[in-house]
């Protein structure tokens, strides 16, 4: 048998719908449970986090006009997408040393929970908005709209369904986001931007940074065109670092529950209401 | 039809002749009301506290802009001749309250008011042009203005016909509008829109508008036949057309508001919103008349008990 | 002829009727010398020892002297509203709830004449809009929260209805009243208890209806007031056993709260600061808009942080809306707050004043065009003149911050694009208003303008059933209607 060189994947980073390398040039090394190299990772620095920030924003006014029924179906695309790169999701999991069966129902949450909250697309308005009944004669309705650009601190400890659990919420009332991956277990969430990018979700929609992210999360919290920051998955030791940074803009900050994390009920309409502002509007009712 | 055209229109569109299409032009372009927009203002200025000295003038100006109205069927030259004394002397006990503005009546009965009234500062006013509903061919409306301006009314108070305007026909409107105005010589005319059939307040300023162009003296709200009549908002409205047309135009146009005032506090609430939107030029029975029946003993009731400090029974007043 | 119909009105003057003043008696008033602090349900002397005196802004008269609120105050404070949570309160049954806040809603409205005249007396606002407005508002308020009181398992399906806590409130002293009502009546609905402190220069109302509440029967400890300034604020907010803090007021002390909270897993709501846009097309209905931009920036001395302070005209219809606007600025009242006749009352204190004057000061010398009506000010008092600016850019320091005074900022526009991008162009987003006859011109604004509440062919609506609260620089959390329930519960914002 002749032998034959693998090829190896380059993990870049995925800004505005592209691959590039850190602005930095550098990557680091992720290491899997025995502390040997698993993959080397670009390191993203501020400067590629400022770089996603600008791609989120000027693809949000765009992505939030499309109707919910698009971007449910771009949503259920993006699980199409993860089912059929399966075997690869897996591998970059497991790349980690996880066990087989871990790996599988990591993926398979992943999956569903994309298609859970791709029917939530055309329904969130339904649930969190209402026509409010007001003394007098006018018209007064309450709509949730999307905050604007959402910086998520992705979990370290579940790399697909931690980061999806996350992503899906914000992005599917029509905001866009700014992922600072799992700093030690990155390759998945490359994996996912791969699905992405393959999925019709316009470029820049969903920015994945991987890197260090002592360098990236200060800048995230404080830059003032993102306007929400997810915290969920971040360590509750980092809140006031977070917060601290967040308060000069008045921004919001989800905030990690306060009981245990447990990813396989991580889903709700009221965590797609938390990157929603409810806009009330007003008209009166006369000939 | 006619063919005689008011000036004043010609005034606001001097470069363009005057063509239905022109006419509905300029009332396509009336500035819009909102409805809301209009109730609450006129319920904020109806917050007003007007008291002591201030009630007392107001009540006094209010007589004195009073068009005292019969208009039934069964008016007889009697009842023409007790209203007319009314009108002269509201109240027989007290000489300092003022005659009121007009006497108000059908053509036929004009002969026995202007006879009643000789002598006296009270206008004599005749409703005219078929009123209320105005369905009678042009001439037959013009020659019952010339009878009744012949006869001695210095008022004619006509109809707007408003199934023109409702079918868009702007153009006869404003037409028969300015026949009639013609038709009145020196009379005063006062145009009524007869705002409760116009049902928008788009309309009643689209309407207000075109009877200011067309030669109105006063525009009025009502035949008082039709509800709802005379209303704060609607009169608002009116007002409001007033001001602009005579900030256009350089002419005052007055107001009369008609039908369904019956109390003294309400007509305060009219002086007000009237000295807030056109100022105290307008606050003159030239230019501001309420056209009112029961209206005048609520005035004199509320008089009597500023001056006597205690509630009155309109037992104690005369009915005429 | 222009469909605008251009306006002149070279005599027209607006005068109203010669009013002779018609004060409203303040007999149905009782100031006690001195207010103390109130906890656990009675009136509680300051640690501290030490009083302050709350004015009348418009006579400059002391009303009162009242509690400064210390560090062991709040500890008492807090202390009590978690023995309530603990016990009568966060026990009782969710229907006796609701029937204390109806109770609540019905005595308030039963003594609303009496907490009109304190609000005028204490801050300024013109008797017309504490009688008509304030005290109206803040009775509703309390009557649609003891609705929800006992229905939450029904107002967001799946969140649960398990209440947060004991809440810190703070509140400003532009509408003293409601904003006590706005605060408690939704935290008790949801079951919380309440330590609030109302603004240094307006506490009477506040503490008012803290003798209510006992009145009420409220269980001690419920509500609680501390007054103070700043400092007790921030003893409040720092105080390790409240679970939540509400605050209202500017967007510059609403982060300093946000940076003191960092970290400590409080929650926390904010209803911050606004420099609203009005916009006005050239086919909206003129005369209801001059209503609109007059209720939108004089209401209330245009001490409100949704005033619509950012005039921004459509050029085609400049010259006619300007036109009527400064016909209309003619016939305000000025004056007595306690004169039933009057439309702008007192500046709510002199460093209010001071502020409004130095940022009036700074737009003529950036280059705006004054107008003023005419106006007489009464001599004692904190008085300002209605105001507008025109011929003023977005770069206009008048432009961008945050008068909350009766001063109007007015630029123009010429697209539908062009009046969205001004409108946003802010780091703030609470409220905007679009006046336009165009149906689906309204609801392209509505759409597109970063805003809180959008008021669309009116402006400064209120209502208990509708959230309020701003996006951006602003704030979050809503306040009213269901939505205004979130940021009482477990799970919520």
């Amino acid at each position: 048998m002749v032998s034959r060189l693998e090829v190896r994947k380059t993990y870049k980073l995925y800004i505005g719908g592209n691959f590039p390398r850190s602005e930095s040039g550098r990557s680091y090394p992720a290491l899997d449970h025995r502390g040997e190299i698993a993959a080397r990772v670009a390191a993203g620095t501020r400067k590629d986090l400022r770089m996603a920030v600008r791609a989120a924003r000027s693809a949000q006014s765009g992505w939030a006009a499309r109707s919910g029924y698009n971007r449910g179906q771009i949503l259920y695309r993006v699980a199409e997408m993860v089912e059929d790169r399966a075997a690869a999701f897996n591998a970059a999991i497991r790349l980690f040393g996880v066990g087989s069966a871990g790996a599988r129902r990591e993926v398979a949450g992943s999956i569903d929970r994309l298609v859970w909250y791709a029917g939530w697309a055309d329904k969130f308005a339904q649930v969190l908005g209402n026509l409010n009944p007001v003394s007098g004669p006018f018209f007064n309705i309450s709509v949730p709209e999307p905050t604007g650009v959402v910086g998520i601190i992705a979990a370290e400890s579940s790399p697909l369904l931690g980061l999806v659990s996350r992503l899906a919420p914000v992005i599917v009332s029509g905001n866009t986001a700014v992922v600072l991956a799992s700093e030690q277990w990155p390759t998945p969430a490359i994996a996912l931007a791969e699905a992405l990018a393959t999925a019709d979700v316009p470029g820049g929609v969903v920015n994945i940074l991987t890197g260090p992210k002592d360098g990236m999360v200060p800048y995230l919290s404080s830059h003032l065109d993102v306007n929400a920051v997810d915290a969920y998955g971040a360590e509750p030791g980092q809140m006031e670092e977070i917060e601290q940074a967040a308060a000069g803009g008045a921004k919001r900050v989800v905030r990690p529950p306060r009981t245990k994390l447990d990813w396989d009920k991580a889903q709700s309409p009221y965590m797609i209401a938390a990157f929603t502002e409810i806009k009330t509007v007003w008209h009166p009712k006369g000939l | 039809m006619s063919t005689t055209v008011s000036t004043a229109l010609r005034t606001s569109l001097p470069d363009r002749s005057l063509t239905p299409k022109t006419v509905a032009s300029y009332v396509g372009g009336v500035t819009p009301v909102d409805e809301v927009g209009v109730t609450e203002r006129a319920a904020a200025l109806s917050t007003r506290s007007v008291k002591r000295e201030s009630k007392l003038a107001a009540l006094d100006l209010a007589i004195r802009m009073c068009d005292l109205t019969t208009l039934e069927g069964r008016d007889t030259p009697g009842k023409v001749a007790q209203l007319a004394s009314k009108a002269v002397q509201p109240d027989p006990t007290d000489p300092g309250i003022p005659s009121v503005a007009a006497l108000c009546v059908y053509p036929n009965l004009v002969p026995y008011a202007v006879e009643a009234l000789a002598g006296h500062p009270v206008a004599v006013a005749s409703v005219a042009t078929y009123f209320p509903s105005g369905q009678a061919p042009l001439e037959v409306k013009i020659g019952e203005v010339e009878w009744a301006v012949k006869a001695g009314a210095g008022e004619i108070d006509m109809v707007i016909n408003r199934g023109a305007f409702l079918s868009g026909d702007y153009y006869r409107v404003f037409e028969e509008t300015a026949s009639i105005k013609e038709a009145c010589g020196t009379a005063h005319l006062k145009v009524i829109l007869e705002t409760g059939e116009l049902s928008t307040f788009d309309n009643v300023r689209r309407a207000s508008m075109l009877a200011m162009e067309a030669g109105a003296d006063f525009i009025k709200t009502s035949t008082g036949k039709v509800s709802p009549a005379a209303t704060l908002p609607v009169t608002l409205v009116m007002l409001e057309a007033i001001r602009d047309f005579y900030a256009r135009t350089g002419r005052p146009v007055g107001m009369k508001p008609a039908g369904g005032i019956s109390k003294a506090k309400v007509a305060i609430r009219y002086l007000v919103m009237l000295a807030e939107t056109l100022g105290s030029d307008w606050l003159t029975p030239d230019r501001f008349r309420f056209g009112a029946s029961s209206l005048l003993n609520d005035l004199l009731m509320q008089i009597r008990w500023i001056q006597e400090g205690r509630y009155q029974s309109p037992d104690y007043f005369t009915k005429d | 002829m222009c469909p605008s119909e251009p306006v002149k009105h070279p005599e027209i003057v607006p005068t109203g009727l010669d009013y002779v003043t018609s004060v409203e008696s303040t007999e149905v008033v009782s100031i006690q010398e001195n207010y103390d602090l109130w906890i656990d349900g009675a009136p509680t002397k300051p640690s501290t020892n030490r009083y302050f005196q709350t004015v009348n802004p418009a006579t400059e008269e002391a009303l009162s002297r009242v509690a400064e609120g210390g560090r062991k105050d709040v500890q008492k404070a807090v202390e009590a509203a978690r023995k309530a949570y603990n016990g009568a309160w966060g026990k009782m049954q969710k229907s006796e709830r609701a029937k204390y806040l109806y109770r609540i809603a019905r005595m308030l409205a039963e003594r609303s004449r009496e907490f009109a005249v304190l609000e005028t007396l204490d801050g300024g606002k013109p008797i017309k809009e504490s009688r008509d407005f304030d005290l109206p508002m803040s009775s509703a308020h309390f009557f649609y929260y003891a609705g929800w009181a006992d229905k939450l398992e029904y107002a967001f399906p799946g969140l649960g209805t398990d209440s947060i806590g004991v809440v810190g409130q703070i509140i400003p002293w532009n509408f003293p009243m409601l904003m006590v009502a706005w605060k408690v009546a939704p935290a008790l609905a949801a079951g919380n208890t309440v330590v609030l402190k109302p603004a240094e220069t307006t506490p009477l109302s506040a503490l008012a209806f803290a003798r209510l509440t006992a009145e009420a029967g409220l269980p001690p400890g419920t509500v609680n007031i501390i007054t103070g300034d700043g400092r007790t604020g921030a003893e409040l907010v720092e105080h390790p056993d409240v679970d939540k803090v509400a605050f209202t007021g500017s967007t510059e002390v609403g982060k300093q709260i946000q940076h003191r909270l960092a970290g400590s897993g409080k929650r926390l709501t904010l209803e911050l600061g606004g420099k609203a846009p009005h916009i006005i097309f050239d086919d909206a209905p003129l005369d209801q808009a001059i209503e609109g931009i007059v209720n939108g920036i004089f209401f209330n001395q245009g001490h409100v942080c949704c005033a619509g302070s950012r005039l921004l005209v459509q050029e085609s219809v400049f010259d006619a809306l300007m036109d009527r606007l400064k016909l209309r600025l003619r016939s305000l009242r000025v004056g007595d707050p306690l004169d039933k006749n009057t439309d702008v009352g007192a500046i709510n204190s002199p460093a209010q004043l001071d502020k409004i004057t130095r940022l009036v000061e700074i737009g003529q010398a950036e280059g705006a065009t004054m107008y003023q009506p005419p106006c007489e000010l009464p001599e004692r008092g904190y008085w300002f003149t209605p105001t507008l600016f025109t011929g003023v850019s977005q770069s206009h320091r008048i432009a961008s911050e945050e008068i909350f005074g009766p001063v109007l900022s007015i630029m123009t526009f010429r697209t539908p694009a062009e009046a969205v991008e001004k409108a946003n162009n802010t780091p703030y987003g609470l409220s905007a208003g679009v006046w336009t006859t165009k149906g689906s011109r309204i609801l392209w604004m509505a759409d597109r303008l970063a805003a809180g509440v959008v008021w669309a062919n009116t402006y400064n609506k209120f209502d208990p059933g509708s959230p309020f609260g701003g996006y951006r620089e602003s704030g979050f959390g809503r306040e009213g209607g269901r939505h205004g329930l979130l940021p009482y519960l477990e799970g919520g914002w």
